[in-house]
């Protein structure tokens, strides 16, 4: 049994949770009973803990309860479904991550085939991921407003700084995954290409790429979650009104624990799905590429 | 005529690179500074050429020159916001943070059903958008800065903890074997052998967390905050749409992140001198 360590990990956490609830919701608990004047027995506290209306820590029940309710209870075009507010995220994220792949990408391929192209991007790249983004984010919000990119191109405007924001976060390890694997073919390969006399072009499809391919889904696994990172925080500073971060606002600002809770834990799982989905992507083209999986 | 100069200069710096990177000196230090820096000023002239050519209002883009004024005018501002984000809610974060990590990966390493349990868990939450307990922070310890610290402690704790835990299998059965025959305890080994096998890894950890932490600090402050901070200031700014103390913001942002993350490199540099990494430079 490989995963009964970790099924005894998780059982322990969910143990520790009841036990902080109990802890941390006790105050409220007790405030309401001088009011009244009860006494609170030990029984009446444990049952009243797991029920509060706006506890400092839900238990693990009352957010699996608002889950299933943002999942099921609604129709999924509904502005209270966790669904829809996922699938914004989502589409923001996916944008996000192919456009910061593909820049990556781009990056990589100029700093391998050119000496000062190196010497005088990669600093800055460096520098670039040292600057926090969530500094810049209202910025590329108010910018992508005023210029109105999304109109031009068919779609809202808050998707654009979203994508934008995400392409930002998710660029960086790709460009450093691809950077590395171009340069992994070691010089005997690189000889035996020079002397079937291949042309630059081709030593770079047919050696450079192909043993880029590892390397590639490496950081593509970094750069899916950084990049659902970016569509997060991207929906927080905009006021926007859908998205998980946007949900996530909206529970802190009505303090309301459980919509935040009920968000993470979509959050969560979105991150889950999508590292899921590069994995099969991986394992499809290492196949199709003729490795043995 | 500006935008004339200011591709002139980005010509020129352009040539220069590629003169200077092909020539003998390419490898000098001084020409691996230089290089990235006349690339920056570069841009900064292209930038500051098209904003006033094309006349673009400052709402959109202010240029470099405008930027710089409001930072010197701004300098007050500018510090208090820096202590409150950065000293105080980013960097106790970061210290509290790592340090428990690296405690509690001793703990794993030392526990083989911690490793198998705890140590997938681990795996995952490192991928999760943690920055979303932000606003439950918030709520449990109030606007000001120990709830920014509180988010920095939990995002940076995971990237330190997964690399800890590899790091401290780092050194190999043979190197363990010849501690065992020295007849060293445990906390020998550690302190003497795994520990400082494990350094390359930790700070591989610590670098990707130091940028997790001023992204934290920042975006927790979008969930309530007193009125000083650089997240709070950037935001109503652009309510305000003072542009240029934003960028001015953005710069100070910019340039404690990259100062951050230099001095863990520089400590990289110093603790791991061994490692085949960082010899050879």
């Amino acid at each position: 049994m490989k995963s009964a360590p970790v099924l005894g990990v998780l059982a322990v956490i969910l143990l520790l949770w009841y036990a902080a609830c109990v802890w941390l919701n006790a105050a409220w608990t007790y405030d309401q009973a001088q009011r009244s004047g009860a006494t609170v027995t030990f029984s009446g506290l444990v049952t009243d803990v797991m029920v509060q209306e706006r506890p400092v820590l839900p238990a693990p029940h009352q957010v699996a309860a608002e889950v299933w309710k943002g999942v099921a209870a609604y129709p999924v075009t509904s502005k209270k479904s966790l669904i829809y507010h996922g699938y914004v995220t989502l589409v923001s994220t996916f944008s996000g991550f192919v456009l910061g792949t593909f820049l990556g990408i781009l990056m990589a391929v100029g700093i391998v085939q050119s000496r000062p192209l190196e010497l005088g991007l990669m600093p800055w790249a460096v520098i670039s991921q040292t600057v926090p983004v969530v500094a810049i984010a209202p910025m590329i919000v108010v910018l992508s407003n005023s210029l109105g990119f999304g109109d031009h191109l068919g779609v809202s405007n808050a998707l654009v700084s979203k994508t934008i924001i995400a392409a930002y976060l998710s660029y960086f390890p790709v460009l450093v995954g691809m950077v590395k694997g171009l340069r992994s073919p070691d010089q005997m390969q690189l000889d035996q290409l020079k002397t079937y006399s291949a042309s630059d072009v081709q030593r770079f499809w047919k050696l450079r790429l192909p043993s880029s391919v590892p390397y590639l889904f490496t950081s593509l696994k970094v750069g899916i979650a950084a990049s659902l990172v970016g569509a997060i925080v991207g929906e927080l500073p905009t006021g926007a009104i859908e998205g998980l971060g946007a949900r996530m606002l909206i529970g802190s600002q009505f303090g309301s624990p459980i919509i935040v809770w009920a968000a993470l834990v979509a959050a969560a799982v979105l991150a889950g799905i999508l590292i899921l989905m590069v994995r099969l992507l991986e394992s499809l083209v290492v196949r199709r590429m003729g490795a043995r999986a | 005529m500006t935008l004339y100069l200011a591709l002139g200069i980005w010509i020129a710096a352009w040539g220069i690179n590629a003169t200077l990177a092909r020539s003998r000196f390419a490898g000098q230090r001084f020409v691996l500074v230089l290089i990235p820096v006349l690339f920056g000023v570069a841009v900064l002239a292209l930038w500051q050429g098209v904003v006033t050519e094309f006349a673009v209002p400052e709402v959109i883009l202010p240029a470099p020159g405008r930027i710089g004024a409001a930072i010197v005018g701004n300098l007050p501002i500018l510090w208090v916001d820096f202590v409150q984000t950065i000293l105080k809610g980013g960097l106790s974060g970061y210290l509290i943070g790592a340090t428990s990590a690296v405690v509690v990966a001793a703990l794993v390493d030392r526990v083989p059903f911690l490793r198998r349990g705890l140590l997938p868990i681990g795996n995952f939450a490192a991928a999760l958008p943690i920055v979303g307990i932000a606003p439950i922070m918030v709520m449990w310890f109030g606007f000001d800065w120990q709830s920014k610290a509180a988010v920095v402690v939990v995002m940076v704790f995971f990237p330190v903890l997964v690399n800890m835990v590899a790091g401290l299998s780092a050194s190999d059965q043979m190197q363990r074997d010849l501690m065992a025959t020295w007849g060293a305890s445990y906390w020998q080994t550690l302190f003497k052998l795994r520990l400082p096998a494990a350094m390359p890894f930790l700070f591989n950890g610590l670098k990707i967390a130091a940028t997790l932490a001023l992204i934290g600090a920042i975006v927790a402050e979008n969930f309530g905050s007193p009125t000083v901070g650089m997240g709070f200031r950037i935001s109503t700014a652009v309510g305000q749409l003072a542009l240029p103390l934003v960028w001015a913001e953005i710069a100070v942002a910019a340039l404690a992140g990259s100062v951050f993350f230099g001095l863990v490199a520089a400590a990289e540099r110093a603790v791991t001198f061994w490692h085949p990494s960082q010899r050879g430079r």
